[in-house]
């Protein structure tokens, strides 16, 4: 259960000259320091509250939130496991927190040591040549490999390849980072088996094509089979490929991207190292490279020489394409993911994708068992898959906003609604290996119920939520009337 | 297994229901020639008792030496109650607020967050993050060049005293889009950028002009002359700002006759352990007339169907999932945890309370200054004032000094000598409220030592 109450915003309780007075330093003010003209006349509008007022507001609103800890949370894409506790307490030990960015490598041996052996880790589980830690999420590692590829084409003198070919099924990151690239974007379609339409795939290659971005599994939850001859054909126009790996968990410990032929990868480590997801990041978008990119990688990395770690450099890496942050990234999600890494071990990865994909074959096979459609029915499921109601809304009015909604006064979140954009109506549905057979059997009897309240009362359906702390929300007003602060009246 | 619930039997029921003879026979669309071996090179798995003696000890390898350096990322006392709240699962086991009525606590908070850092700034509006400082200044001049339409040069006039780190940043990751750092050089007296240097830009029609405060070197900049400046000749003001300085320091929002036009910088001091680096968050506010340029989630309040209050996203036709290859940026996945734990941070200091921190934090830095400008050869080298860093002299090179400090478990500064080799024996060194006067001593002894 959600808290229902509403619970005022913190300025509503804040009173002029309240304060927590345990955090306050009791040195006094003193500015004679600064020149008067640089001096702020008015006081922030920040929050005057006790310490218990503001322990207790943060806490209620923690009440209003789902989460994995909480709720089953079948959120498609976004790999929504179990985040072990450990993995937070051992990377804020406070060694590691009062670490300084600078601090020297003399003193920075026993962190270097982690982010090294992390470096190594992800070489192995994704075949590729060199890794960097740097991204600091999917989005970002994925900058960092379309960058990658055109500094590549761009050393070898090959300045006419701008374009990007992006399949029409992909995350909408992949196109937005290529234009923020300075590239140019074709989509490829794909078939009614939800693989690239490969004949679309050979005209569209030339002399112009930089590279193509491709998630396998795709985001319709099925392996591009013909992965090979696609990574022949655009290897044999000149272009390279780029895998984004959001869909990592799938085949973690199955089938290495660089053995399929990738030449440079991002991982999501929120995802499949399940650093946690934090209420919309931290991430971090790891990168591995094949041989002929590793030139490129972004800076920092971690070396070793002997027995000692130390920081590579533009001056190790002449010609990096350079920082994407000020140090290295996201280093306490680096943290997190190492030592989640170290619990699974080489057995935990491999099962990792076998127990995500048990768990969604399962769950589709019992779905379709009640009559609900998958919308690549002939196709064996990932670690994910997605349900079409295409079928219900014509029949009954039933949405996937709808089962979204009323999902969520079953104790469900929802599964991520209307994406792929290509499918109508569609949840798709990603259970990860950490759920037990009995959630899924009751997320199985939900759906089913709520289908069947439909059938009888399509409005109380369309009325949920019923039981969150709002009902659904006015989006149109929420864009309309611009209310992005607190204003007293 | 670790965290895989599954029994025998669970196994066996549920390959019953697929009709799969084996979990193998699941990945059977899977090309058998593309499956992978055993992974060697990845060691066994650990129970939780063994990793956590593995992480300690490298946690203790590392030590816990006495700090003086700042240069972008700040120790301050973090109170306990931060993180103890931020990390509860609810927050930190949750994701994006993709489904409003289930996420009232993340999208409350950030609401609450775009007020206060709003209040600090200045300005407008704000968004829920951006990764760190230097990327927030990446996008705040992406999002300058969009929003300026008068000045279409791409031209960002960056002062040398900007942070180094983020004039990297901007290079790597803004110029595929037009942006043109044009750098200006300081004033090698007051540390402070020359405005005399600016004015051979005049000519140039700058989409935007960036101002530190305090710069890199801790200088207080005159920011209201650069501002009114920069707005003359066309130009957007991008500030970069400390936000523990905001506490005292007059708001962007106020800087010359009309104030800065993005504010951005890196969230770090507010709540978030320095922890190598990261994870920070960046902030990024602007006036509500550039609001559609912005990059990254946006909360808004609205009422649900039964007109009671509510937040949820919005103004989402900005990004990446709905707008693909025309989106204003492709960050999706931002630092929600840290925006978190800088909400919290904010409610327990207060302005009251973030004052004493700016103020004790400058009093420490000048302290030091001082007992370190008692050695002889040392000296304090910037006139002009400055915020809680300062640049000193030292007779010597600098990398040396620092190397036989560490080796007393003290880090002495931020070595000048690659970025700024004009600067001679220069080091950057911070005192945060965090230090002792004892603590300020110890650093002047061991100094005096190793200088000696």
């Amino acid at each position: 259960m959600t808290a229902k109450t509403t619970e005022p915003l913190i300025f509503e309780v804040s009173r002029p000259g309240r304060m927590a007075s345990a955090q306050n330093p009791n040195r006094g003010v003193d500015l004679s320091a600064i020149p008067e003209a640089l001096r702020r006349k008015d006081k922030p509008r920040l929050p005057e509250v006790s310490e218990m007022q503001a322990v207790r507001h943060f806490t209620r609103l923690s009440q209003k939130n789902f989460s994995i800890d909480t709720h089953f949370y079948p959120l498609g894409s976004c790999t929504m496991k179990y985040n072990p506790r450990a993995c937070n307490k051992l990377a804020m030990l406070p060694q590691f927190l009062a670490r300084h960015p600078l601090a020297p490598e003399s003193h920075s041996q026993g962190f270097l040591a982690c982010m090294y052996d992390l470096q190594e880790i992800l070489k192995e589980v994704t075949g590729m040549a060199g890794v960097s830690l740097t991204p600091m999420a999917g989005a970002q590692g994925e900058f960092a490999g379309v960058a990658m590829i055109q500094a590549y084409h761009k050393a070898r003198g090959d300045l006419a390849r701008v374009e990007i070919l992006v399949p029409d099924a992909a995350h909408g990151t992949n196109p937005a980072t290529a234009a923020m690239l300075g590239c140019t974007v074709r989509e490829i379609p794909t078939n009614a088996d939800g693989d690239v339409d490969v004949e679309a795939l050979k005209a569209a290659v030339g002399p112009q094509t930089a590279g193509i971005m491709l998630t396998n599994p795709s985001t319709f939850g099925v392996f591009e089979r013909r992965i090979k001859e696609i990574a022949g054909i655009v290897h044999d126009a000149g272009g390279l490929l780029y895998y984004d790996g959001a869909n990592l968990n799938a085949i973690l410990g199955k089938v290495r991207p660089g053995d399929m032929g990738f030449d440079v990868i991002h991982m999501n480590l929120h995802k499949t190292f399940s650093t946690p997801h934090g209420g919309g990041g931290p991430g971090a978008g790891a990168v591995g490279v094949s041989e002929r990119l590793r030139p490129f990688m972004p800076t920092p990395l971690v070396g070793k020489d002997g027995e000692s770690y130390r920081w590579l450099t533009g001056k190790d890496l002449p010609q990096t394409i350079g920082r994407l942050s000020a140090w290295m990234g996201n280093a306490g999600v680096l943290l997190r993911a190492y030592i989640y890494a170290r619990l699974l071990g080489r057995e935990g990865m491999h099962r990792v994708a076998e127990f995500a994909t048990l768990n969604a074959n399962y769950l589709a096979a019992r779905l379709a068992e009640k009559g609900f459609d998958l919308a690549f029915p002939k196709r064996r499921a990932s670690h994910e898959f997605v349900v079409t109601l295409k079928k219900q809304k014509q029949e009954i009015e039933l949405t996937a906003t709808d089962v979204a909604k009323r999902l969520l006064d079953y104790g469900y979140h929802a599964p991520t609604v209307y994406f792929p954009l290509l499918v109508p109506e569609c949840l798709l549905i990603e259970p990860t290996e950490t759920e037990d057979k009995e959630t899924l059997d009751a997320f199985v009897e939900a759906l089913a119920a709520i289908r069947d309240e439909a059938r009888q009362n399509i409005a109380k359906v369309k009325g949920a939520p019923y039981t969150m702390p709002v009902r659904r929300l006015d989006d149109v007003r929420a864009a309309r009337q611009l209310d992005l602060r607190y204003v007293p009246t | 297994m670790p965290f895989i619930p599954h029994t025998e039997t669970d196994v066996k029921e549920m390959l019953a229901a697929i009709k799969a003879p084996s979990i193998d026979a699941l990945f059977d669309e899977i090309p058998p020639a593309l499956r992978c071996g055993t992974l060697q090179r990845i060691p066994e798995g650990l129970s939780e008792m063994a990793v956590t003696q593995l992480m300690m000890a490298r946690a203790q390898a590392d030590g816990l030496a006495l700090n003086f350096i700042g240069a972008g990322a700040y120790e301050h006392h973090i109170p306990a109650a931060v993180w103890e709240i931020t990390t509860r699962g609810e927050f930190y086991s949750a994701y994006t607020p993709y489904q409003a009525e289930a996420s009232q606590g993340t999208l409350q908070l950030l609401y609450e967050y775009q007020t206060m850092i709003c209040g600090l700034t200045g300005m407008e509006v704000s968004n829920a993050s951006m990764y760190d400082g230097a990327s927030a200044l990446g996008e705040s001049l992406l999002m300058a060049l969009r929003a300026n339409k008068a000045n279409t040069s791409g031209v960002v006039l960056m002062p040398r005293a900007v942070n180094p780190l983020y004039r990297d940043v901007v290079a790597s990751t803004t110029a595929a889009q037009g942006v043109k750092p044009v750098f200006v050089d300081y004033d090698p007296k007051s540390g402070q950028t020359a405005l005399g240097a600016l004015q051979a830009h005049a000519g140039d029609k700058p989409t935007a002009v960036v101002i530190q405060q305090p710069n890199f070197f801790g200088v207080l900049e005159d920011v209201d002359a650069i501002t009114d400046w920069a707005h003359a000749q066309g130009a957007l003001v991008v500030a970069v700002v400390n936000p523990t300085s905001l506490a005292v320091l007059k708001a962007p929002g106020q800087w010359g006759g009309a104030g800065a036009d993005i504010v951005c910088g890196e969230g770090q001091p507010l709540g978030a352990p320095l922890s190598s680096g990261g994870p920070y968050f960046g902030f990024l506010t602007t006036k509500m007339a550039h609001v559609r340029e912005m990059p990254g989630r946006i909360v808004g309040r609205t009422v649900d169907l039964d007109g009671r209050p509510g937040y949820t996203l919005t103004l989402q036709a900005r990004e990446q999932h709905i707008r693909r290859a025309k989106a204003k940026s492709n960050i999706c996945t931002n630092q929600g945890l840290l925006v978190t734990a800088a909400t919290i941070y904010m409610s327990l200091l207060g302005p009251a309370g973030l004052a004493e921190v700016a103020s004790a934090s400058l009093a420490n830095t000048r302290e030091l200054v001082a007992q370190l400008g008692s050695i002889k050869g040392v000296e304090p080298l910037f006139g002009a004032a400055h915020f809680h860093e300062a640049v000193i002299r030292l007779p010597q090179p600098v990398a040396p000094v620092l190397e036989k400090l560490a080796a007393l478990d003290i880090f002495g500064g931020y070595d000048l000598a690659a970025a700024y080799p004009e600067l001679g024996n220069a080091l950057l060194i911070c005192a945060t409220e965090t230090k002792t006067a004892a603590q300020l001593a110890q650093y002047r002894d061991a100094l005096a030592g190793v200088l000696a």
